[in-house]
């Protein structure tokens, strides 16, 4: 397609006003978050981040509850999905229907109805941050279903599981040890949306009243504009390595089907 | 049975998805544990419906100004060969800013454009323009703005599939039989874009409508929007002097997804007949 100047010019100013709105605001955290109120730079809220005690507690807490949320999820939904292409086909409607239903009921719906539900958990494991990690599960299902999903139609599961089996393999086997290995990149990819969105959850965790990550750095945002502001950009950034990781793991076995084709 | 060996995924969804649904359904006719229609009576106030079509506008408005923006920037991006660092740099942007919502991103424009954000400031000495206003970062205008963050390129990555779908060999088809540029896209492109371009815009909608962390860190006073209703609710017990309207707040909000994502998937299905 020929291209005239103008056309040109009107793209590269488009392209560059996209940038400004999306670049600026990161920028700006930057900037904001290093200030010192004399017109210098300092880097106190920065290292704030690792000595406020609250907003520590709140970092170790998201994190293991991402950690229970990625082991969770594999846990309920691997050995499902791969039952579902062996015995039981019919059910594959269904088993994804209920994985991506969470995209049509909003975590607020949830955290208004579960109630009921949350105080049955509270007396059976007792009352803590981490029974956060249950209703999590169910919040990272459709993405996690659709990453596990492509990768295990990557693969022919019926025949290896045949093989597994006819060599005396039990079911337990066949998952752990032939499935599972084949669907790395997958099970990779469902790991990493997980851990992003557990570390950027602030709907649930706001409104039962424990504090995760993103709620203290709501809160510091009252007290310690500039530390809530520093939190929020190194939490973005880390979401940012991992979910481009994950395109970058994405990548590389959509090369491999390519090659196989 | 194998079927048996499902239970476990089952009962958990039934625990954690399928309960909590029921309970606010139940829940929204219900007063002290009787069936009754006055929390859904309570809806049509004036207060709730204010909050209902300041979230409509709000979802409408960033819809289509992401659809729009989003279109335009997958346009863009298209004309870039498939293997540019610069098509792959935005995609790849695209799917982290989409997943960007939440109290980080409210941070993230009080930053920019608060009190004592840096654009403001910037603005204020060099061209002696207050653009920080009567606050108006954190009512609805503001929710518009910072919605369309994540509006965008959450257009970038449902629409591009379709613009990508569109075969050179319908335009070459469409020009060597004497169409002019202009003609092939009002009549060949055009046409066939349209449902998926409605549909990711019902999507934008629902995703804007059902948004909660980034409205609830930028709005700390007043409840302009539906979510943020349901915030006070639940938080202060009684709003507008009942209990339990939480209950009918999150029904009006399953009802009002639910119908737009019906719709989404029927277009949805409309778009893949050609899209392969």
């Amino acid at each position: 397609m020929r291209q005239t100047v103008l056309g040109r010019t009107v793209r590269g100013i488009v392209l560059v006003l996209f940038g400004l709105f999306f670049f600026f605001p990161l920028y700006a955290m930057l900037d904001f978050s290093t200030r010192d109120f004399q017109g210098g730079r300092t880097g106190e809220a920065w290292s704030q981040l690792l000595q406020d005690p609250t907003l520590t507690s709140a970092i170790i807490a998201s994190l293991v509850l991402a950690l229970l949320t990625v082991v969770g999820m594999l846990v309920l939904l691997v050995p499902t999905m791969v039952w579902v292409r062996l015995r039981v086909p019919k059910a594959k409607r269904l088993v994804e229907f209920l994985c991506l239903l969470p995209l049509t009921i909003p975590a607020l719906v949830i955290v208004v109805g579960m109630r009921n539900v949350y105080s049955w958990v509270g007396y059976l494991v007792g009352d803590s941050i981490y029974t956060l990690a249950f209703v999590y599960v169910v919040l990272v299902l459709p993405f996690a279903y659709r990453a596990i999903d492509n990768s295990l139609s990557t693969i022919d599961v019926v025949t290896l599981s045949e093989a597994a089996r006819s060599l005396g393999a039990g079911w337990g086997t066949v998952i752990t040890r032939v499935v599972v290995p084949n669907i790395g990149p997958g099970l990779l990819s469902a790991a990493f949306v997980s851990v992003a969105l557990v570390l950027g959850e602030y709907t649930i965790a706001s409104l039962t009243n424990y504090e995760n990550l993103q709620v203290v750095i709501a809160l510091l945002g009252k007290s310690e504009a500039r530390t809530s502001v520093a939190a929020s950009l190194a939490t973005l950034m880390f979401a940012m390595v991992l979910l481009l990781l994950l395109s970058y793991v994405g990548r590389g076995r959509s090369v491999r089907e390519g090659k196989s084709q | 049975m194998p079927s048996l060996g499902l239970l476990p995924f089952l009962g958990y969804l039934t625990v954690f998805l399928i309960v909590p649904t029921i309970t606010v359904i139940v829940g929204a006719f219900q007063v002290d544990g009787r069936f009754s229609l006055v929390n859904i009576k309570t809806l049509f106030g004036s207060t709730a419906m204010h909050a209902l079509s300041n979230s409509m506008l709000l979802s409408a408005a960033t819809a289509v100004i992401g659809a729009v923006l989003g279109a335009l920037l997958c346009y863009l991006v298209v004309n870039a060969p498939p293997t540019s660092l610069f098509r792959r740099a935005v995609l790849s942007i695209s799917g982290v800013l989409a997943q960007f919502g939440g109290v980080t991103l409210a941070f993230a424009f009080i930053a920019t454009l608060g009190f004592s954000g840096v654009l403001t400031e910037l603005l204020r000495s060099t061209l002696n323009v207050d653009v920080f206003g009567s606050g108006w970062l954190f009512g609805l205008p503001g929710l518009i703005l910072v919605y369309t963050y994540f509006q965008i390129p959450l257009m970038v990555i449902v629409f591009l599939p379709a613009l990508e779908g569109l075969k050179p060999q319908w335009r070459e088809a469409a020009l060597s039989i004497g169409a002019t540029p202009r003609q092939y896209w009002l009549q060949v492109a055009i046409p066939l874009l349209r449902p998926a371009f409605l549909g990711a815009t019902l999507l934008l909608f629902a995703n804007s409508f059902a948004a909660y962390a980034t409205a609830a860190a930028l709005v700390s006073q007043g409840q302009p929007i539906t979510v943020l209703l349901i915030r006070a609710a639940l938080t202060s017990e009684i709003v507008l002097g009942r209990a339990d309207l939480a209950f009918a707040l999150a029904l009006e909000m399953i009802v009002v997804v639910a119908v737009v994502m019906v719709a989404y998937a029927l277009l949805l299905r409309r778009t893949s007949r050609w899209l392969r």
